[in-house]
């Protein structure tokens, strides 16, 4: 391993580490703004012109806010458990390519810390363990609501794996490889050639999974607004619980990305266009997490097991079943 | 008397409907069926097309309130007002005490006392805005409309003394002679634009 490599590797981390930490507090001010509009309201304008600078003031808060360890909790546990979600949602991001190769200085950058062989594998399989950071946040509160909101997360996170892994298992037999650079490259002809096409079911299921996933609106359970606490959450506060936030945040960006570049092409040849479509898609489907949140009301937990385990899961296994069939003959 | 038969129909729209709710299934093959229905019944599509219509229409009902203020009625009873005379521009009070006895939280206090010209003067009148309940009763029981209520209802402090400054209930008296101390218009005053938000009442009486 060169010295060269390792540099690019660090670079491109911190790029992508400092790109979506500022997209995830970004994105909470889209959503404000976005509900609000979609609600007959303004959202957010005291600080700065039309409210922009309200992340600023938000992030301010939140750093400056005192970090409360409350009485009877595991301590070292709770510690640590938001930087799991913060940390597994970051970690998903390597093997996601952002932006087509391009060349700089005569120097070609590949924007993805790591094209592994697994690269799907590895992003669904990280994306599971940042339900850690959720279980174990609410078993170690102290708090009977945030161990019920963190048991109702794990068995929601648990059944949609399935949902999720089964329902990309299909696209993944077509493409015959894990890697998403391979997805992009086999969806490049254009338009005709995504996968969407071939594979409708699995895309609207992994859609659906999308939202378990993210723990967004019509499957927001995780932290349940009904029950006026915030579920997991309750115990936390300043920069602790923010963590949790710019996982969050962060994970719908990346889901975005991921459901780009499997089912709609990517960023198509790798050309500015390609790339500038990469972004619209991925924007897209940021700006349905926001809207679906305007619209829908939420499900009930044994609504969205039966969804899942009823419904999903057979579907998801007709589809493959069916690919697998098409493929042979 | 063939008038009042217009208001014997007591629906506010001829649109109401009943709705027709069907039986819940009972058996496998019936859940099955509602399952499918409603999933294609595309109701969730409506959700999303009535919050994007919204936002495309784009029609705020914010008030961005310290920039923008509601009109207020002139019945709405704020933070009290003290008039003068138009003609002298002396205090209206005349020191009856009436408002003092009236007072049901007991936050009204004055003190008066017979000067030069042996007619009673208020020498110290008080309200405790903390205390007040804006009942309204001292505007009513008053007889020289001198102590009315406002539309001031900004009454927010860091101190509890402001909120005894008889100074800043008092109309100013440059504020008078630009002839600006608004009148009180009594009680059972019409907002204004009530005519626009007259609607008519669902059940006729």
């Amino acid at each position: 391993m060169d010295m060269a490599y390792l540099i690019e590797t660090v670079v491109k981390i911190v790029v992508i580490m400092l790109i979506f930490s500022a997209l995830a507090g970004l994105g909470t001010y889209f959503e404000r703004k976005v509900l609000a509009f979609m609600q007959r309201r303004l959202g957010p304008m005291s600080v700065g012109p039309y409210g922009l600078l309200q992340v600023a003031a938000d992030g301010i808060k939140l750093f400056t806010k005192e970090d409360i360890i409350p009485q009877n909790v595991v301590a070292p546990i709770f510690k640590f458990a938001p930087v799991i979600t913060a940390a597994t949602a970051f970690m998903a991001a390597a093997a996601i390519p952002f932006w087509p190769q391009f060349t700089v200085l005569g120097y070609t950058v590949h924007p993805i810390v790591a094209d592994t062989e697994i690269g799907l594998l590895y992003v669904l399989a990280v994306m599971a363990i940042g339900l850690y950071g959720l279980l174990l946040g609410g078993m170690a509160s102290a708090n009977k609501f945030s161990l019920i909101s963190a048991a109702r997360t794990a068995a929601i996170f648990i059944s949609y794996e399935v949902v999720t892994g089964l329902s990309l298992l299909a696209p993944i037999m077509i493409v015959g490889s894990l890697s998403l650079i391979d997805f992009n490259n086999y969806q490049a002809g254009g338009v005709s050639h995504w996968l969407v096409w071939t594979q409708p079911v699995a895309f609207i299921l992994f859609w659906i999974a999308a939202f378990a996933e993210t723990g967004r609106t019509p499957f927001h359970l995780i932290a349940n607004d009904h029950e006026i606490i915030d579920g997991f959450g309750t115990e936390y506060s300043g920069m602790r619980w923010g963590l949790f936030f710019i996982g969050e945040y962060a994970n719908m960006f990346f889901i975005s990305f991921v459901i780009a570049l499997v089912f709609l092409g990517g960023f198509g040849d790798g050309g500015l266009g390609g790339a500038l479509a990469l972004i619209a898609k991925v924007s897209f489907f940021f700006f349905f997490f926001l809207w679906t949140r305007a619209a829908w009301p939420d499900v009930r937990p044994d609504q969205l097991m039966w969804l899942c385990w009823k419904v999903l899961m057979p579907l998801a296994v007709v589809n493959v079943v069916v690919t697998g069939l098409v493929m042979m003959f | 008397m063939s008038n009042i038969e217009q208001f014997k129909n007591r629906n506010v729209s001829e649109e109401y409907f009943l709705v027709d709710i069907e039986d819940y299934p009972t058996d496998g093959w019936g859940k099955f069926k509602r399952v499918v229905k409603r999933t294609f019944q595309g109701e969730l599509f409506v959700g999303l097309w009535v919050v994007l219509r919204e936002m495309i229409k784009f029609d705020i009902h914010t008030v961005q309130y310290p920039k923008e203020k509601m009109p207020i009625g002139p019945r709405y009873r704020a933070v009290h007002e003290m008039k003068r005379l138009w003609e002298s521009g002396t205090e209206r009070c005349i020191g009856c005490g009436l408002c003092e006895k009236i007072c049901i939280s007991d936050c009204i206090r004055m003190e008066t006392k017979i000067d030069e010209n042996s007619r009673k003067e208020v020498s110290e009148y008080s309200i405790n805005l903390g205390r007040c309940i804006f009942c309204g009763y001292c505007a009513e029981v008053c007889p020289e409309l001198a102590i009315t209520h406002g539309g001031r209802y900004e009454n927010a402090s860091e101190q509890r003394a402001h909120f005894v400054m008889y100074e800043d209930m008092l109309t100013p008296i440059d504020m008078l002679k630009a002839g600006q101390q608004q009148e009180f218009e009594g009680f059972g005053a019409i907002t204004p634009h009530e005519d626009e938000r007259v609607k008519k009442t669902p059940l006729a009486y």
